[in-house]
């Protein structure tokens, strides 16, 4: 089997899964655990196949013309280069592990096999992002997601939460794929081919006719599906879905495919400075406001959200500074240990029966409830707070590295000011990172009180997980001598400057938070707080929906909690209360956008109902009223009648006389 | 003789014929009128048949036609209004309205008084 | 030959120059209209059916004076002596109130009086206008005799005549069917009596 036929398969396994998966769904439950898995898990293995095959060499190319579609032609196209089969292996291993821990996680839900079929068809998708060659096939597996994510985010649909944040997700993710749409088409109408090597080697040779405009209309579109300031605001409120559907889409892969199409698509990105500096701003934006809302959540996922925000962020900022080997290994390393935290806080949740810090923070032995959740856990949050030796020191460097050499001035075509922004934002961010993944620790499993309840173990299915993913979670470091091969060439490994300067202040995060949470864990006992929900026969995943369902009644907001013992509330301050509702980015949404829409809509209505429907109740009531005088002619009286008809042929017959005798 | 003489007694007589139709209550008053009318149709007839001279005599014909038509007319005609009075107990046209339009025609109102009536019972 | 009369005619006549024939006609005339009037506008039902005598016989004197003389004596037989009785016994049949009743004219009098005077003023209007100028010729064989008319009916009309004798035949059988007092009837009277109630 060559390499480009086994490449071809990768999507299609899963996409023939889901459809299985549908299919089988009522009539045989027995195979849509298999369904599920199965074509996933192979998937995976085809697509470690397939990076082995290409190795790092060059890109591979094929395509395939079914049929003219007009001026511009679009092709079934392959494009297998490092990025793409490095990010492909980690898709397919994300996704078979989210298939397993799903099959424990969700064991009784009714809607399993419709969520597994999605799941599967999630997963082609992203796959079909990755490989595509072909800007609008990868615009197809684009929409795929964004429709999947839709239909995944709303699964717990019984609640409230879950309703609105899949909307929610839905159409602020569209908001940006209309500018995207467009700016493809502009694209395509440059470079007249939707194929993505050749939009490169437009862009490269700087052919494009208008590179600021176009770069910021798929920046738009970039920012909405990677949540990126300003159109972030979904994947906070998306935590309302299955913790498995998080960790795959919302931390791992589809969030990701934003900083995956400006990876393959930089040239178009670096013919215009001015969308670098753009996209250098909203990175550091995003970076360090994500962090500071990060340090003030209180459900567990949301924390996490807020991280992989900020994470994105880094991604975006490692672009911005031109070096998309930074970006594409923060990405690969960050969507193992984020994917692992999400697992891990599910098995928590579980464990714990609820979502909110607050509530661990007063619940004693947890880690000791959940001894794989937490070792592995611990790790994760040290490469998340980017301790060496894990993963997250490497890639982190990785992109620090770049942007220091961005903003010596060593970087080809990138302003020093762009390099410079990047590096304070992301040294900031560093300090920030450390603190809250501090803090969710210690709140999570360094908890004082009563001691959590004991529901047994947890399902092996869903702890077996974490252990495969701690396995890059620690080791993946490693690949930074490796992975320049795979990539553009250039230097991935730590330098000396960014190295100290990160990991100071990784580490005076973790001691301040440890200061502060050490003056804060005595009040714990004195202001009892916290809901627990406990179903230790049901599935884990009925635990976590009632969690969420709840959290606004027992804390007061879907974000924060009135908890005066969390460290976080103690280090920000006046700020806390901001930074708890995303510093009311939403609350400006809802007075720019929401406000006007509802008027414009009332506006409508009231045109509709008042001046339209007007018209068609006159034309209805004006026959009506003359068919009422009419019908008060009809006195039902002989003689009125023949009076009348006499006088008709009075008058009729005087005008004949009239028109006859030519007067 | 004058022709206007006869067409003109025809004219009023016709228009008093019309008067009585649309004027008169009682049905046999009405039925009068209508006589009125049809003689006044009968002078102008025999009056310009006369003034023609015509070879077939076509007015004087229609004339005893009309007379013959007439009589049976009012022999139906009378056999109605005496129906209509055996009836309804009256002959008067003004009174025998049941093609009126009206808010709420007869059969309703007393389909709601039998209602008002099954509730009263009940 | 009518122009003929025509021309003949206006030559000889004039409007102030009346012929006893033409102040005969106008007295009858006048008397018939008067009858006519007070027929329709009398408040006594049986006089306005006598009344109605007196004018359908002025109309047989003007049929005379217009020299039909079997045109006049069929209105004096059919009309006088059969519609004028059969109206008299449906006057009485339907238990129409003997002298003055107030209510003898309905609410549509003063329409019928604007319908009947438009009416009125148009067709003389027209009528005058058309034959200002037009003479009947009276002179030479009477038009109307028995013997014409019987020549007139049985030569050219006889078929006509044939079916009209049918019409009338179907009139006096249904005339007799509607006047029966049915079964229907006797079984719907206590019914409607007790609606009416």
């Amino acid at each position: 089997m060559t390499t480009t036929t086994t490449a071809a398969l990768v999507p299609l396994l899963p996409f023939l899964g889901a459809v299985g998966g549908i299919l089988a769904g009522r009539r045989a439950p027995g195979l849509v655990r298999p369904l599920a898995l199965l074509p996933t898990a192979v998937a995976a293995v085809l697509a470690v196949v397939v990076a082995w095959q290409q190795g790092g060499g060059r890109a591979l190319d094929a395509s395939t013309r079914l049929t003219p579609t007009g001026s511009v032609p679009v092709d079934l196209a392959l494009h297998l280069d490092g990025f793409a089969v490095l990010v492909a292996v980690l898709v397919g291993v994300v996704a078979t592990c989210v298939q397993l821990y799903s099959t424990a996680y969700l064991r009784d839900d009714p809607r399993y096999p419709s969520y597994a079929a999605l799941v599967s068809l999630f997963t082609s998708a992203m796959l079909l992002v990755v490989y595509s060659g072909d800007l609008m096939v990868l615009l197809v597996g684009w929409e795929v997601m964004g429709i999947c994510s839709y239909f995944l985010v709303g699964h717990y649909w019984e609640t409230e939460a879950a309703r609105a944040a899949s909307l929610k997700a839905f159409l602020v993710t569209k908001l940006g794929d209309v500018p995207f749409l467009i700016g493809v088409f502009a694209l395509a109408d440059d470079a007249g081919t939707f194929r993505i090597d050749g939009i490169v080697r437009t862009a490269a040779s700087g052919d494009l006719s208008h590179p600021t405009l176009t770069a910021l209309l798929l920046l738009a579109g970039v920012a909405g599906k990677s949540a990126q300031f300003p159109l972030h605001t979904w994947l906070p409120d998306a935590m309302a879905g299955p913790t498995p559907v998080s960790a795959l889409i919302h931390a791992a892969t589809m969030v990701a495919a934003g900083v995956y199409l400006v990876a393959r698509l930089l040239p178009v990105f670096a013919a215009s400075t001015a969308a670098l500096a753009v996209l250098a701003a909203m990175a550091a934006v995003t970076m360090v406001g994500s962090a500071v809302a990060a340090l003030a959540q209180d459900d567990i996922k949301r924390v996490l959200a807020y991280s992989t925000v900020g994470q994105l962020g880094y991604m975006t900022g490692a672009l911005a500074v031109g070096d998309r080997g930074a970006a594409v290994f923060h990405l690969v390393s960050h969507g193992a240990f984020k994917a692992l935290l999400f697992l891990g806080a599910g098995v928590v949740i579980h464990a714990a029966g609820t979502n909110s810090l607050a509530a661990t923070a007063r619940m004693g032995g947890l880690a000791k409830r959940v001894p794989d959740a937490f070792w592995t856990m611990t790790v994760a949050l040290l490469a998340l707070a980017a301790i060496p030796p894990f993963s997250g020191f490497f890639s982190k460097e990785a992109v620090l590295g770049a942007a220091e050499h961005a903003a010596q001035g060593e970087a080809d075509g990138i302003p020093g000011a762009v390099g410079w922004t990047v590096l304070v934002a992301g040294l900031l961010t560093a300090l920030l990172t450390a603190a809250y993944a501090t803090r969710l620790w210690l709140l999570a499993f360094r908890g004082s009180g009563q001691e959590a309840a004991d529901h047994g173990r947890q399902p092996a299915a869903m702890t077996s997980v974490l252990w495969v993913l701690f396995v890059p979670t620690v080791a993946l470091g490693l690949a930074a001598w490796k992975l320049p091969d795979w990539f553009d060439g250039g230097s991935l490994t730590p330098t000396l400057t960014t190295s100290l300067l990160s990991t100071g202040c990784a580490l005076a995060g973790v001691l301040v938070v440890t200061a502060a949470w050490r003056r804060t864990a005595a009040l714990t006992a004195r202001t009892p707080l916290g809901a627990v929900a406990a179903d230790p026969e049901e599935a884990p995943a009925v635990s976590e929906e009632e969690a969420i369902a709840t959290h606004e009644a027992a804390y007061g907001s879907v974000s924060g909690a009135q908890d005066p013992a969390d460290p976080g509330r103690l280090l920000l301050g006046p700020l806390h209360r901001h930074a708890a509702a995303g510093f009311h980015l939403d609350a400006v949404v809802h007075a720019v956008a929401v406000r006007p829409a509802r008027g414009a809509a009332r506006l409508a209505r009231f045109l509709d109902r008042e001046v339209v429907e007007t018209y068609v109740r006159g034309a209805a009531s004006a026959p009506g009223l003359l068919g009422a005088a009419v019908r008060r002619a009809q006195t039902g009286n002989t003689q009125t009648y023949l009076s009348v008809l006499f006088a008709g042929s009075v008058v009729l017959a005087v005008a004949a006389v009239l028109v006859a005798s030519g007067a | 003789m004058h022709l206007i003489y006869p067409a003109i007694l025809a004219a009023l007589l016709f228009c008093t014929g019309l008067y009585g139709v649309l004027a008169r209550r009682n049905a046999i008053l009405v039925l009068m009128s209508v006589e009125l009318m049809l003689n006044a149709v009968n002078l102008n007839l025999v009056a310009f048949d006369v003034w023609l001279r015509d070879e077939l005599h076509a007015g004087q014909a229609l004339t005893l036609f009309t007379i013959a038509i007439a009589a049976a007319e009012i022999g139906i005609g009378l056999a109605i209004v005496l129906l209509v009075h055996r009836n309804r107990g009256t002959a008067d046209l003004d009174r025998l309205r049941d093609l009126r339009e009206d808010e709420t025609t007869d059969g309703t109102t007393g389909a709601t008084d039998r209602e008002q009536k099954a509730e009263a019972a009940s | 030959m009518s122009t003929h009369g025509v021309a003949l005619a206006s030559g000889a006549h004039g409007f102030l120059s009346p012929t006893g024939v033409e102040v005969a006609f106008l007295l009858v005339g006048l008397v018939t209209l008067g009858a006519a009037v007070l027929t329709v506008t009398t408040r006594q039902l049986v006089h306005a059916a006598l009344w109605l005598v007196v004018a359908l016989g002025g109309l047989a004197v003007e049929y005379l004076l217009l020299t039909a003389e079997f045109v006049a004596w069929v209105q004096v037989l059919i009309y006088v002596g059969s519609v004028v009785v059969l109206l008299l016994f449906g006057l009485m049949l339907t238990k129409a109130p003997i002298g003055r009743s107030p209510d003898a004219d309905s609410g549509n009098r003063p329409v019928a009086i604007a319908v009947a005077g438009a009416a009125a003023v148009a067709l003389v209007w027209v009528v005058v206008d058309a034959f200002r100028r037009t003479w009947i010729d009276l002179r030479g064989p009477v038009q109307g005799s028995t013997e014409v008319s019987g020549e007139m009916l049985f030569r050219y009309w006889v078929l006509p005549f044939e079916a009209l004798s049918v019409l009338l035949l179907a009139a006096l059988v249904g005339a007799i069917v509607l006047s029966r007092r049915g079964k229907e009837n006797e079984a719907e009277e206590p019914r409607r009596k007790e609606e009416a109630r």
